[in-house]
């Protein structure tokens, strides 16, 4: 059970969030001038890497705001957690 | 037979609290305070259980959770399989039966309860020895809130067991003293029968607490997060490997110290102790004491301490160095020990030298930390070579371990380890700490151990009785044999052999087998490792898990402000995500069919009305409004004008179908949107989701209206006349009030808004009415309809009716990968927008194949048929060699009344162009034909829509 720091509300359990996948992960402005691969790695290839991430997490049982976090996936350590308002999905 | 093995005082049982339980029918009679396996000893009682791979005899071992063997099935109060003896308290009426090699659920349904409790502290101590209690003494004392939990009976530890003095007085006066300083402190929670089973991450364990069969809660989970932990988990003995070592009678010589001085039982009458170490002579002199015959002491080393050694002389006990037992006899209990000379290797098998009989035969192969939680807490290991065994060797978790599970095994050492890791964690969890003074203790001088992992033995060089996992039946013939197949690496051996793998996890057997398996391969133990420890430390039932949390109360019930009168009128109830729905509503003697052909016909021919409530609803309000629906529906809502209703659909990027319902424009920047009934918070997060990470510059906001409004579907050729009689003041003729569009207005005197919807096909008004009033405007529509025949209706009818219009169900219908143009909506696909969720992915080369999977009517040949629902469809009536070729499935399937017959809806591999065509779908042994149709079966030119 991770304790995971909402920037909204402070630390909570792990079990008060939905987990969201990589961060800034961009939306093509213009989906229509992408061609088909492209469109295919926006929407299904995502990193996966060992080590620090980026990643978004919501806080559904609380404040329902999206956040992102980077953490270390192999020991689960997160930090710098900047509200997404400024950042992508 | 009655506790001829009691001695007639000392212990720390209750003399004065006799109980009686039985055991194998046994009518047998122990004292509060012992556990099942000392009140067995007591009665003489060593042969408990029956090995579960080789049907063996099987004792007791050990005097705690590590014990392997001896499992017991308990009958009453309560059945409960494969419980070690040596952590079952004995109480009156206790039933219990040894474990003829594997355990038995109950049948019954567990009449206790079972609680869950959640807390925080700054000091989590894990074991209440003395490394453990001096730990919470020095974090108590600075203010801290500390938690200790321990998993005996009363806390103490080592200390109970051990009969050795502190400052001069019984150790246990100390415990005892200790034990009531922390109690008074306001911040300190003590949790003796409490074993912590899981560590994970940021400090959070998870423990278990007995509470005991009377009390309200039988057992307690404790949720934990600690800023600091301190793991004082002790350490086990571990056993000794040798031909024939697992007759009842070998025990654990410090678990033998503790039955003889905690418990005061004689394990034997006439003993052999074998041992590696300096621990077994203070088990040796103890046992002596207390009137055992200690007939030899077998020590592997060529020199022995000379402390012991004069100990054992002044007694008259028997040393035999360079020594160690090969082997045993005896069936049920041990008869006699046979020993032999060891070398300096240890490896070479020499012939018997002596028997010795005995019927007792304590071992001790030296300890092995308890390292489970912090290897759990991702804390590594490193082997110590003084004690043969891995210790704690770091954490990136704040916690620290003191006390024997560090290696050190001086009472006195762990004392100050302990109340220093106290003091050490408070501090860091932000307090003021100071090291708690520890007691004196008298400090034997320690001699190094020998690590012997296998006693060689001449009569079994297989080694198909030196058992390594007692608990397993793995032997080291077993460990001979992983290695010749490959296996160089504890992981592989222990999924190879199981060893490790049973209820103890290994506790005594993990070091001893690694031993083996380095012994085996000839490579030194250190490098080959331990196995990862994983939770739970001790098995934990899912009833302890669940808690509360079962029945009723196993996950939220959402009712409606109606549910009460569906209660009423006896309805079925179906679950719906968290929610209750009417499912449909049996007159006497009608079957759920019967039931609903009556209800759809009814809504056909007449009137028939549903509660609705459960649709998800989310106010959408903003100047931005519009713009932001116009992305996430496939269909334009911009152009939608205020007092008109849409139908939209929703799907995720990839081109899927994810959500559908109504768009109800209520002003020029305010729509209020409906959704499935299990699909509410999804779809609430859905649009939060690219609302707050996507489309940060739309102003708009999102709220779940779902609970504010009442909703009531009233539908039938009938619905118009009977919403007339009841709200007089609405204009419901179809020219003032058409289809998708909505007024407000009083409906049987309470302010109102009714939509023309319909998901029937049929002249239809969904009236939303504030939560509260819902029951009370339900009761007067049913009133007013009752001259019509009005007829309440369930998700069966509604389902049955929509699927006759061939209107699919979003989760039912579709899955994920279905495409709106997948189920014939492309109608509700804008061609005009730029831009809206899905869109490009529509024309991705496989979400534009034309040959996907479409959704299409199946009318089964044999009119009285329901297909089930997924079933599956086939090009051809005989199946064929496998695999063969599936066309898609059936996704709803029901006895339609208005049609006379079964019919279903289907997703087909190009199954538009199908239509017409006999397919075949298997049903029991054969597959039956099927005609594929159109989707909508009913009305098809819509006719009955306006009445
Ligand atoms: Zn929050």
């Amino acid at each position: 059970m991770l304790l995971i720091h909402c920037p909204w509300c402070g630390a909570r359990d792990e079990a008060e969030f939905r987990y969201g996948g990589q961060a800034h992960v961009d939306r093509p402005p213009d989906p229509n001038a992408v061609d088909d691969r492209e469109w295919g790695e926006y929407l299904f290839v995502r990193d996966n890497p060992r080590g620090r991430f980026s990643e978004r997490w919501v806080h559904s049982a609380g404040c329902r705001r999206w956040f992102d976090v980077v953490r270390d996936t192999a020991t689960n350590e997160m930090s710098a957690e900047v509200p997404s308002r400024s950042g992508r999905r | 037979m009655s506790n001829e093995f009691r001695l007639a005082d000392g212990g720390r049982i209750d003399r004065d609290r006799p109980v009686r339980f039985d055991f194998e029918g046994q009518q047998l009679q122990g004292y509060a305070g012992d556990t099942l396996a000392s009140a067995l000893l007591a009665n003489g009682v060593h042969r408990v259980a029956t090995s579960n791979k080789y049907g063996r005899p099987r004792g007791i071992m050990a005097a705690g959770a590590e014990e392997p063997n001896a499992l017991v099935q308990v009958e009453a109060p309560f059945p409960e399989p494969m419980l070690p003896a040596t952590t079952v308290e004995v109480r009156d009426g206790l039933q219990a039966s040894g474990l003829p090699g594997k355990g038995r659920l109950a049948t019954e349904e567990d009449p206790a309860r079972y609680d869950t409790m959640h807390t925080h502290c700054d000091v989590l101590v894990v074991g209440a020895g003395p490394a453990g209690l001096a730990a919470a003494l020095s974090a108590a004392r600075s203010g801290a809130r500390v938690i200790v939990a321990d998993a005996d009976t009363e806390f103490g530890g080592s200390l109970l067991g051990s009969g050795q003095t502190l400052d001069g007085r019984a150790a246990t006066d100390w415990v005892r003293r200790t034990t009531a300083e922390l109690a008074e402190h306001p911040e300190v929670r003590l949790l003796p029968r409490t074993t912590v089973f899981g560590y994970y991450e940021d400090n959070y364990l998870v423990a278990l607490e007995h509470r005991g069969d009377d009390a309200s809660s039988r057992q307690r989970i404790w949720r934990m997060r600690a800023r600091e932990v301190v793991l004082a988990t002790g350490a086990h003995e571990r056993p000794l490997v040798f031909s024939g070592n697992d007759r009842p009678g070998i025990m654990l010589a410090g678990s033998a110290r503790t039955y003889v001085n905690r418990y005061a039982v004689l394990p034997g009458r006439r003993a052999v102790v074998f041992t590696t170490n300096d621990s077994a002579y203070a088990a040796a002199i103890d046992l002596h004491d207390a009137g055992v015959e200690i007939v030899a002491v077998v020590d592997a080393r060529e020199v022995v301490s000379t402390y012991w050694a004069s100990l054992c002389v002044e007694r008259g006990i028997r040393i035999h160095a360079s020594t160690g037992v090969v082997s045993t006899s005896g069936t049920d209990r041990i008869t006699s020990a046979h020993l032999s000379s060891l070398g300096p290797e240890g490896n070479h098998p020499t012939s018997v030298r002596q028997v010795v009989t005995c019927d007792l035969l304590l071992v001790s192969g030296g300890w092995n930390p308890a390292v489970h939680l912090h290897s759990q807490a991702r804390g590594s290991v490193r082997f110590a070579e003084d004690i043969g065994a891995f210790v704690p060797d770091g954490t990136d978790q704040a916690a620290r371990s003191a006390g024997a599970v560090t290696g050190v095994l001086a009472t006195g050492k762990c004392l100050t380890s302990g109340a220093e890791a106290g003091r050490d964690a408070a501090r860091a969890a932000g307090f003021d700490a100071e090291l708690a003074r520890v007691p004196d203790s008298k400090h034997a001088p320690i001699l190094a151990a020998r690590h012997l992992w296998v006693v060689p033995g001449s009569g079994d060089s297989d080694g198909t009785t030196q058992f390594v996992d007692l608990a397993r039946d793995a032997t080291v013939a077993d460990v001979r044999r992983a290695v010749a197949a490959g296996m160089d690496n504890v992981e592989h051996v222990k999924r190879y052999t199981t060893i490790g793998t049973a209820h103890d996890q290994g506790k005594t057997s993990g070091t001893l087998s690694t031993g083996v398996i380095a012994e085996v391969l000839g490579v030194g133990v250190g490098e080959l490792g331990t196995t990862t420890f994983r939770a739970p430390y001790t098995p934990v039932t899912f009833a302890a898990l669940a808690g509360r949390e079962r029945g009723d109360l196993y996950d939220p019930v959402r009712v409606t402000a109606m549910h009460d009168w569906h209660v009423e009128q006896g309805a079925l109830f179906e679950n719906v995500g968290q929610w209750k729905r009417p499912w449909y509503y049996p007159h006497s003697g009608e079957d759920m069919e019967t039931a609903v052909l009556r209800e759809c016909y009814a809504v056909r021919s007449g009137v028939g009305m549903q509660d609705v409530s459960t649709l998800g609803k989310i106010d959408v309000q903003g100047p931005d409004a519009a713009e932001f629906l116009d992305l996430v529906y496939t269909n334009k809502m911009s152009t939608l004008k205020v007092g008109r209703i849409r139908y939209g659909l929703m799907c995720t990027a990839d081109g899927m179908v994810f959500d559908d319902g109504t768009v109800t424009r209520t002003a020029e920047h305010r729509y209020l949107i409906s959704t499935t009934s299990g699909g509410a918070a999804n779809v609430l997060a859905h649009l939060e989701d690219w609302l707050q990470t996507e489309w940060t510059h739309l102003r708009v906001h999102l709220t779940s209206v779902t609970e504010h409004w009442a909703t009531i579907a009233l539908v039938g050729p009938e619905s118009r006349q009977v919403l007339a009689d009841v709200a007089p003041e609405l204009d419901v003729d179809n020219d003032g009030f058409g289809f998708m569009t909505w007024q407000e207005g009083n409906v049987a005197g309470v302010h109102a808004r009714v939509c023309r919807i319909s998901f029937s096909g049929e002249l239809a008004f969904e009236i939303n009415v504030p939560w509260w009033y819902g029951r009370e405007v339900w009761e007067v529509l049913m009133a007013g309809g009752r001259p019509y025949g009005i007829t309440p209706y369930g998700t069966e009818t509604m389902h049955v009716l929509r699927a006759e219009k061939g209107f699919p169900i979003v989760g039912q219908d579709t899955d994920g990968t279905i495409t709106p143009h997948d189920l014939g909506m492309s109608w509700a696909v804008s061609k005009k927008k730029d831009d809206f969720l899905g869109k490009r992915s529509f024309s991705r080369p496989d979400t534009a194949r034309t040959d996907r999977k479409h959704l299409v009517g199946l009318l089964p040949e044999d009119t009285n048929l329901v297909l089930p629902e997924g079933a599956q469809i086939v090009e051809q009536p005989e199946l064929g060699e496998p695999p063969v070729p599936m066309l898609g499935h059936v996704t709803s399937s029901y006895r339609s009344a208005v049609l006379g017959s079964g019919f279903a809806l289907a997703v087909v591999k190009g199954g538009r162009d199908r239509v017409g065509e006999t397919l075949y779908s298997p049903v029991g042994d054969r597959p039956v034909p099927v005609t594929v149709t159109e989707p909508v079966f009913y009305d098809k030119e819509g006719a009955r829509r306006d009445g």
